[in-house]
């Protein structure tokens, strides 16, 4: 009995190592957005063992990577129902039980600490992408009115803890599904119309952070030693980079602790300051890439619930990009997303890699192949 | 666009329909990413090629901070080199608060092992309200060798308490300087005020003296104390966003102070101290051809040392609260009544003004009466001196002649031209506080009390009493510009200055010399001669006085009573000892009397005769100076 196991996952090791069936440009491009990533880290962190840490996420991640690529995507499509409910039980009990630096964000499993609010971002597109592939597309109202309720809950949870970036994530991923599942693009307006209208509502719901961080976003310059200070900070370090930059370990704004965060939300500013103007375009053209390759693989998925993911997958690694890029040089408010694989933290770097290897996974299954 | 779609009468998938679907929308959504990421993009020129200046000198303003290095002070010296200020090396305990757990218990057990004032625990209170936490505050300044070593075996107890080394500056000749040289002390708001008052083309006062922890407050050190101060360097510091420094940039060094060479001979500084034996009085010397002061003395005076790191509340109360009050300056500051100095002015007053000639006498008869009035106005010797011309009256001191005189002048014509000596003005010396003293007039009275003059106000004007008042440094350079023939001459103390040590002395620039004021040498020749008469004549008030000495003196006693002479308890109670209690002695004098070099001014409070207590004091000075001239100048000097 234990030797057949062993047996086949001997089998399974090799099959892995002999044909990884792993979509090469994209990987080629995540690896190389992650050794960025750990460059940038390691002159932002100023030592060795936040990069290594970071590496050993990294590595985690990739493995986790690979082994979600072996699932085949119509296993996925099966678990996702559960899976979707699975997350929305935990954010609950994140609700109820769950701890954290002044936010509910976390849930203690003794062995490790997470953040089930990062399982959504996987599971929302997925569960999305679940209801809308037995459906007719271009999805009706009533197909709309579901998904928009799917969406809304757990989104609407994970703002409360707070945490307004993941909670835009999520919601960024379910909606790019059902964006991308054709809804009529007069339907669309209606419904950003409709969201546009409920902003106010929205707003009273925020927690006063939140609507502070809001209002110096409109005047950074009202407070400039307390709330207006990371943007103020961030816009100098990313000003002072200039085309050029100066250099890598030379940005004075973060060695000399001017700049906040500078490990997490705002590397990004780091690597600004120190490579400059023509090494962020050829990193946010690399981000471009990975995001059209996802929609590549999308169009060449085999089924709806593949393509959905793939393609929802993809958009929401824009989101990242944009809101933190955004965040950075003052164009978006500050929110708490991090730059997709540079900025350091594990949680948010292993579950963007996992979501690669459903894109792998899809990858490995499209429809011409077989 | 795309609304049309699949039609809706089927609930059916059309599984190429969607893929087309999905094709377009994916094109559509990587359309969109592709334009937000040209914003973002665009978003980055904007900041780092259109405001790439302004934000480098963000980031610059926001790192870079420049240190101030205080410039060491210039040094003081006497007119031989004789030094007189100077910047020590010593030791102070200084604290970072931010590395001391438990403040009280530290400053406890430092206590028991280097002695803590109250004063320093409070500026050291103080001081760290207004400093950040890593910064060092100093705690306790001037530490003795014992106490250095006492912290030293204990160190490791103290961490975050470190032995720093400073200048500190000291005064080694003490008291003995202390109005003339003045001393440094902390500088507080009215100081950096003062300065900026003072109007220093285009530079910015508070950044001069951004670095520097004292300034000159008194004296030599107040008046030139932009030419002692220097000029700072700047560190350029790298900060973190605390403001705490992480390394030096770049550095320029500081320029430091200029030396001072003062026109003051120490030697004669010196004697001139001592000669008082403590008495309380004032003495200037100056050199009537150039106005240098050789020597300006007020007794008694204070140890400048003790302000330099604050004075405690114990000694400075007690030379507040002291009756001799040290800390005037009686030689620029002190009221005196001139009394008979005066009469040489007088008389000199007379003749220039054409009231008199050399020739012409007076009748001393003991008393003297202003015509339709009864009250009397004596002279020293009570049944008169007899007929006296004016070389006689001023070598005898008859008060009759300058009764009558004044009387004949009238106050006004007086007091205009007795002006041109400097009386009533402050002398214009490079010393702060100066007094202007009085010169009393009919404008005077009427501007001062409202009242109008009497006649009576003016007989004893003309011997130097009444309203009167005179500093002894006025006398002295009075006294100087009539043994000068009458070319004043304002009376300086800066000799020269230097760069640095070893370098050339730069001869200071003498102010320019004053009007001309006696018109006739033949005027003088009396006035000059009656002075002299005062050492050599039979009568002469200050006769014997110049014995011995080889050049000729030309002076004047003088003795004031503080209180007026009206009633004949005055003769009754005449033992010196008595009188000592009401009268001031003065002498002013010049020599060599035909071409003078040195001219003095003595005042002595309680004393009784100027003849006899303020003339010695004189003499001894002269007799140092007379030591110190070099053959050279007696030879090349100014011989008639």
């Amino acid at each position: 009995m234990i030797e057949v196991l062993l047996q086949r996952a001997r089998d399974a090791a090799v099959q892995l190592w002999q044909r990884p069936r792993l979509d090469m440009p994209l990987l080629g491009a995540l690896l190389l957005v992650m050794a960025i990533g750990l460059t940038t880290l390691y002159s932002a962190g100023g030592e060795l063992g936040l990069v290594l840490n970071q590496g050993a996420r990294f590595i985690l991640g990739l493995l986790l990577m690979l082994a979600i690529s072996r699932v085949p995507p119509g296993t996925l499509r099966t678990w996702t129902p559960w899976l979707f409910a699975f997350s929305v039980t935990l954010l609950l009990a994140t609700a109820v039980l769950g701890e954290g630096r002044g936010a509910h964000r976390w849930l203690d499993l003794r062995v490790v600490r997470f953040q089930p609010s990062e399982l959504l971002k996987l599971t929302m597109p997925m569960m999305v992408a679940w209801i809308l592939h037995t459906r007719p597309l271009p999805p009706n109202w009533r197909d709309i009115a579901v998904v928009g309720v799917l969406i809304l809950v757990p989104v609407a949870l994970i703002a409360k803890q707070p945490d307004l970036g993941t909670a835009l994530l999520v919601a960024a991923s379910g909606a790019f599904a059902l964006f991308l599942s054709g809804l009529g693009w007069w339907r669309i307006g209606t419904i950003l119309g409709a969201i546009g209208a409920a902003a106010p509502v929205a707003w009273h719901f925020m927690h006063d952070y939140q609507k502070n961080r809001v209002r110096m976003f409109m005047n950074p310059e009202a407070d400039p030693l307390g709330n207006g200070w990371h943007i103020i900070q961030s816009e100098i370090a990313v000003g002072a980079g200039g085309v050029f930059g100066k250099g890598w370990q030379h940005g004075t704004q973060s060695r000399l602790e001017f700049l906040p965060e500078h490990t997490t939300d705002f590397v990004f500013a780091v690597f600004s300051e120190e490579f400059g103007l023509i090494r962020i375009v050829l990193l946010l053209a690399i981000y471009l890439f990975i995001i059209g390759r996802c929609l590549w693989i999308a169009a060449e998925a085999k089924d709806t619930y593949s393509r959905l993911l793939a393609g929802a997958l993809g958009m929401s690694f824009f989101v990242y990009v944009m809101v933190n890029g955004g965040m950075i040089t003052g164009l978006l408010p500050v929110v708490g997303v991090p730059l997709p694989l540079v900025s350091y933290g594990g949680t948010s770097a292993v579950s963007l890699l996992s979501g690669f290897g459903v894109l792998m996974s899809i990858h490995a299954h499209r429809k011409l192949v077989r | 666009m795309n609304e049309a779609g699949p039609p809706r009468r089927t609930r059916l998938k059309e599984h190429r329909h969607e893929a087309e679907l999905f094709r377009r929308r994916a094109i559509a959504g990587f359309v969109l990413i592709t334009l937000c990421l040209c914003v973002l993009a665009s978003r980055f020129v904007y900041l780092q090629v259109w405001r790439h200046d302004e934000f480098v000198t963000k980031a610059e303003a926001n790192y870079i901070r420049l240190q101030p290095l205080a410039p060491a002070r210039g040094l003081i010296y006497d007119r031989n080199g004789v030094l007189l200020a100077e910047n020590k090396a010593a030791y102070r305990i200084e604290v970072i608060p931010e590395r001391v757990k438990d403040m009280p218990a530290l400053l406890e057990a430092l206590g028991a092992v280097v002695p803590l004032s109250d004063d320093d625990i409070k500026r050291f209170t103080d001081a760290r309200r207004a400093k950040r936490k890593f910064q060092s505050i100093p705690l306790r300044f001037r530490l003795s060798e014992d106490e250095l070593a006492r912290f030293a075996v204990n160190r490791w107890r103290f961490p975050g308490v470190e032995v720093v080394p400073y200048q500190t500056r000291w005064y080694p000749k003490g008291a003995e300087f202390g109005h003339v040289v003045g001393y440094v002390s902390r500088i507080d708001e009215d100081d950096l005020r003062i300065l900026d008052t003072k109007g220093d083309q285009g530079v910015e006062i508070a950044a001069l003296y951004a670095g520097t922890t004292h300034i000159g407050k008194t004296g030599v050190e107040r008046e030139y104390e932009r030419l002692l101060h220097g000029e700072p360097g700047y560190e350029k510091v790298e900060t973190n966003a605390d403001g705490r420094a992480l390394n030096v940039l770049e550095r320029s060094d500081p320029k430091p102070g200029k030396n001072l060479y003062l026109t003051i001979d120490s030697r004669l500084q010196e004697v001139t101290e001592s000669s008082f034996a403590g008495r309380p009085g004032a003495a200037v010397a100056i050199d009537p051809r150039n106005g240098e002061v050789l020597a300006l003395v007020s007794v008694p005076n204070y140890d400048p040392n003790l302000f330099v790191n604050g004075i405690g509340q114990a000694d400075y109360s007690s030379l507040l609260t002291a009756p001799d009050t040290p800390l005037l300056d009686r030689a620029l500051r002190g009221r005196y009544p001139p009394g008979s100095t005066m009469k040489p002015f007088v008389g000199l007053a007379g003749l220039e003004l054409g009231f008199r000639t050399p020739q012409d006498t007076v009748m001393s008869v003991g008393e003297f009466f202003i015509p339709g009035q009864a009250r009397g106005y004596r002279d020293d010797i009570r049944w008169g001196h007899g007929r006296v011309d004016l070389e006689l009256a001023i070598e005898w001191s008859v008060n009759t002649y300058f009764y009558q005189l004044a009387l004949d002048m009238g106050i006004d014509r007086m007091a205009g031209y007795l002006g041109q000596f400097g009386f009533g003005a402050p002398t214009g010396i490079d010393l702060p506080g100066e007094g202007g003293g009085v010169l009393p007039s009919r404008e005077w009275k009427r501007a001062t009390f409202n009242k109008p003059w009497y006649l009576g106000e003016t007989v004893i004007a003309g011997i130097g009493q009444g309203y009167w008042v005179v500093t002894p440094l006025q006398l002295a350079s009075a006294v100087s510009t009539l043994g000068n023939r009458g070319q004043r001459q304002t009376p300086h103390v800066l000799l020269a200055t230097q760069e640095g040590l070893g370098m050339d002395r730069v001869p200071a620039v003498p102010p320019p010399p004053g009007a001309q004021v006696i018109k006739k040498p033949a005027d003088w020749q009396a006035v000059a001669a009656g002075m002299h008469g005062a050492l050599y004549g039979d009568h002469g008030t200050a006769r014997g006085l110049a014995a011995g000495f080889p050049y000729q003196i030309a002076g004047k006693t003088g003795t004031v009573e503080k209180f007026s002479r009206t009633t004949n308890e005055w003769e009754a109670r005449a033992s010196n000892a008595e009188l000592a209690l009401r009268h001031r002695a003065l002498f002013v004098c010049f020599t060599p009397a035909e071409a003078p070099r040195i001219a003095i001014s003595v005042i002595l409070e309680s004393a009784a005769w100027g003849g006899s207590d303020a003339a010695p004091i004189a003499r001894k000075v002269l007799d140092v100076w007379m030591a110190n001239q070099p053959p050279a100048t007696t030879t090349a000097g100014v011989t008639p």
